[in-house]
């Protein structure tokens, strides 16, 4: 092994960076290699272990012939698709399209919201600038979250009123999740905004362009990738949020995939396994596939985020 | 970079002159032609308006003189944003702002006003509201009252009766008083057909039958003068209210006990003897949702255990994770390892699997009898992991650190990686051990990264509500079984359980109310000082 491990460092010294030890060109041998690299590959497996063993039960589940808990533990015993089948016959992908909508229209509306206002604030020199962004601080502190019995009861007045408006609304679990988008995301793109050079957007204006065309055609391009990771981020939160979903959507055909998995699991735990396993397998590979695409962008701007 | 330079800095004061005349130019070609992005912006605020006025409209129908003004208020600054030269930065903020405003900010107020009201079952309107409820609620039927020939009607899905009074028959619904119906056709003493309505057979009777013994039809639009009545679906009966409501004294006398009912201040009607009437209003009462909460016992007691295990969860989970995190970013942080990259993406799985389905699928693994853990990890053991008190909280804390540890190894990563590596070499030619460099250099550098993160994540764990409600749902439950709470209850399950909402108990909108606000005091407390103390943190660095 401490061959291998050699002769891949000789090939891969080219692009060694400043950092790393003195002795980087001769890997250690013998103890010493078990001191200094050994255990970690040791530590890397038993992580890699811990870390996926319970997303390789559940894929083994998804796809076991029985749909009950006790047979899902042989892992892989037997490999069917009856199981995500067995979806078709249940509301879960009216469930997975009523997600997909409401995460995409809170994303977009976040998105559009949350650049409109950083570019305001980044651009702009106001009376009461200061004093917004202060307040933006003070007001993301207390997590809307807390407030879900008002949230409730405001949409109870709201739908006596316009029904599409009021509890049981998709679009009004939209309207409350926008609630939230100026929060966090201001400070993030805020941060962003700033860096793009005012010079630009003077040059367009001179040239001829107005705040509107600025705005949507130059700035907009320029922040694309602190959109990408708000517009994701903001998807992902709806995707998971159970509480205000469940309290808003209140027929079965109205829920989200977070709210009837989580029925799934609730009533009858063993009779519903296998089915539960699949949907939860089919709704998991976008969200993953994504995250693992976009970790860099998504960690940077959770770090970022939170210093502010 | 910042926006907020010293006005000492060339191009602050160049920011403050230029929009003005670059404002004067735009101001000048939008004057003389009206370019395609103006038409647009007409478009959508005259659809925004038209919204607006229909949903003014029906508020104003409907009574709601709060929506309709506020919906009114927003409607004219948006037109006087959009269409006046001035407010620019407005433009760019307003939509943003208008969502926050009515779903965060009002609700944030609204919670805070709740708080100190008594709203819940029991106290769920207004007085008058009230006072007509309890009217028909305590309804019996007049005794030697006439049995009026009676037939059950639908009407677009509403049930309604019709009887005959005098030889002309009178229909009305659940929400319509009596009417006399012209044209109805009576058979043999029967209603046959009434226009307008459906007359439904002995069938559809019987399909119904709960339905129709629950119907209630008022004899006129007070809602003191009574109602009619069946129980057999072939003859109906005035019923009366035996409550009497005297607007002019402000109370009720029963008309079979004779007791009076006056109003107290806890928004319930009281007799001198100390007899309330079962349905109440909402009323202000103080700081008595504070003091039921900290003072109450039925209250207090588990309020505290739910408490202390809040904070244990938060920092136990904050301080676990980021250790499993923190070792294995240092084990693999070495150049020399291969297959870095992939063992890192492996590693992140469980952060990139939605963590609610996490929940649900340890909960499934958790299983006492079909679980994965016990069954094929443990071999058949038979351990309760859900199900005893501290057997579930240490299964809460052991989920939590496997859903939480990649996000902390993907930032400790992030951080060692950041630390630059010849301060390090200078501390060893200084002659420092690994362990010295490692206690000295690296972990404080590390720390000033990577501390407000775990502040947020504490305060992210604290109101971590899917985990426990998807993975415990509270329980197992208090022995004392007076509230509906659990040993791994956190606060904000909590909340939710108090307030009713999810069906498990009597709704007590203004105790869970107040509860919220304590949790926002407490939350807002720690992540303060905390966020203070990592500042000192890096000035002495």
């Amino acid at each position: 092994m401490a061959t291998i491990a050699r002769s891949s460092a000789t090939v891969r010294s080219g692009r060694k960076t400043r950092n790393t030890r003195t002795d980087e060109h001769v890997l250690p041998t013998g103890t010493r290699w078990w001191r200094e690299l050994g255990w970690r590959y040791v530590v890397a497996v038993v992580a890699i272990v811990y870390a996926a063993f319970p997303i390789v039960y559940i894929i083994s589940a998804a796809l076991s012939t029985s749909g009950t808990l006790t047979g899902s533990n042989q892992l892989f015993s037997s490999v069917t698709v009856e199981n995500f089948r067995a979806l078709g016959d249940t509301k879960f992908w009216t469930w997975a399209v009523n997600t997909l909508v409401i995460g995409t229209a809170t994303a977009i509306g976040t998105v559009i919201m949350g650049a409109a206002a950083a570019y305001a604030f980044s651009r702009f020199r106001f009376s009461g600038r200061r004093l917004g962004l202060t307040s933006l601080l003070v007001i993301q502190m207390f997590p809307q979250l807390l407030a879900f019995v008002a949230v409730f009861l405001l949409l109870l007045t709201l739908g006596n009123v316009v029904p599409i408006l009021g509890l049981n609304s998709r679009l009004a679990l939209v309207m409350v999740y926008l609630g939230g988008a100026l929060g966090v995301n201001t400070f993030l793109m805020y941060g962003f905004f700033n860096t793009i050079p005012k010079e630009l957007d003077e040059a367009a204006r001179i040239d001829g362009a107005s705040h509107a065309q600025v705005f949507w055609v130059i700035v907009l391009r320029l922040v694309a990738p602190i959109l990408a990771v708000v517009g994701l981020l903001s998807f992902i939160a709806s995707f998971s949020d159970f509480l205000l979903a469940k309290l808003i959507l209140q027929s079965e055909s109205h829920w989200t995939l977070a709210v009837g998995l989580y029925q799934w699991v609730s009533d009858q735990l063993s009779a519903n396994w296998g089915i539960f396993a699949a949907g939860a397998v089919i709704s998991a590979i976008p969200v993953v596939a994504l995250f693992l695409f976009l970790q860099k962008y998504i960690v940077s701007g959770l770090t970022a985020g939170s210093v502010k | 970079m910042s926006p907020d330079r010293p006005p000492t800095v060339p191009d602050a004061p160049v920011s403050e002159q230029k929009p003005r005349t670059a404002d004067r130019v735009a101001r000048l070609s939008h004057a003389r032609d009206y370019s395609p992005g103006f038409f647009v912006k007409l478009a959508l605020v005259a659809l925004v308006d038209a919204l607006g006025v229909y949903v003014v409209m029906v508020a104003w129908a409907q009574g709601s003189s709060a929506v309709a003004w506020i919906m009114v208020a927003l409607l004219v600054l948006t037109n006087v944003v959009y269409f006046s030269k001035r407010a620019l930065p407005m433009k760019y903020l307003l939509p943003g702002l208008a969502f926050l405003l009515i779903y965060q900010v009002f609700s944030v107020g609204y919670t805070g006003y709740i708080a100190f009201t008594n709203y819940g079952d029991g106290h769920n309107s207004t007085k008058e509201q009230a006072i007509e409820a309890l009217l028909i609620q305590n309804e019996k039927r007049v005794e030697d009252s006439e049995a009026y020939p009676l037939a059950v009607v639908e009407s677009d899905g509403t049930l309604g009766l019709a009887i005959i009074d005098d030889g002309e028959v009178l229909v009305g619904t659940e929400d319509t008083p009596l009417e006399v119906a012209d044209d109805a056709v009576v058979t043999a003493g029967r209603i046959t057909s009434i226009p307008g309505y459906d007359v439904l057979g002995i069938n559809d009777v019987v399909n119904r039958q709960s339905a129709v013994a629950a119907l209630r039809v008022a004899v006129s639009k007070d809602a003191g003068s009574g109602s009619i009545r069946t129980q057999d679906a072939s003859s109906g009966y005035v019923y009366s209210s035996v409550l009497v409501y005297d607007e002019d004294l402000d109370q009720m006398t029963s008309t079979v006990t004779g007791t009076v009912y006056t109003p107290n201040d806890q928004g319930e009607f009281e007799s001198s003897s100390g007899e309330t009437l079962n349905v109440g209003w909402r009323v202000l009462v103080g700081f008595d949702n504070f003091r039921t909460a900290f003072g109450d016992s039925r209250y207090s007691e588990p309020f505290f255990k739910v408490l202390v295990w809040t904070f244990v969860f938060s920092i136990v989970s904050v301080v676990s994770t980021f250790f499993v995190g923190l070792f294995f970013a240092v084990a693999l942080n070495d150049e020399r390892l291969r297959g870095r990259r992939t063992m890192r993406a492996l590693l992140i799985l469980p952060y990139a699997f939605p963590a609610f389905m996490s929940f649900l699928l340890w909960k499934g693994m958790l299983n006492t009898n079909y679980g994965f853990i016990n069954t094929v990890l443990l071999g058949g053991a038979d351990i309760n992991w859900l199900g005893d008190p501290w057997l579930a909280k240490l299964a809460v804390l052991g989920v939590q650190l496997w859903v939480g540890f990649p996000y902390m190894f993907l930032i400790c990563t992030g951080a060692l990686q950041s630390i630059p590596g010849d301060v390090v070499e200078a501390a060893k030619i200084d002659g420092a051990g690994a362990l010295r460099i490692w206690r000295s250099m690296t972990m404080p550098l590390l720390l000033i990264a990577v501390a407000p993160l775990l502040i947020s994540s504490f305060a992210f764990n604290f109101n971590n509500f899917n985990i426990i409600e998807m993975l415990t749902s509270g329980g197992p439950r208090f022995g004392d079984a007076s509230v509906p709470v659990g040993h791994t209850d956190i606060l904000i399950t909590m909340v939710y359980a108090i307030s009713g909402l999810d069906g498990g108990a009597a709704k007590n909108y203004g105790l869970a109310s107040a509860l919220s606000i304590v949790i926002f005091l407490i939350v807002a407390t720690v992540s303060v000082i905390s966020f203070r103390r990592t500042r000192s943190l890096e000035e002495i660095n």
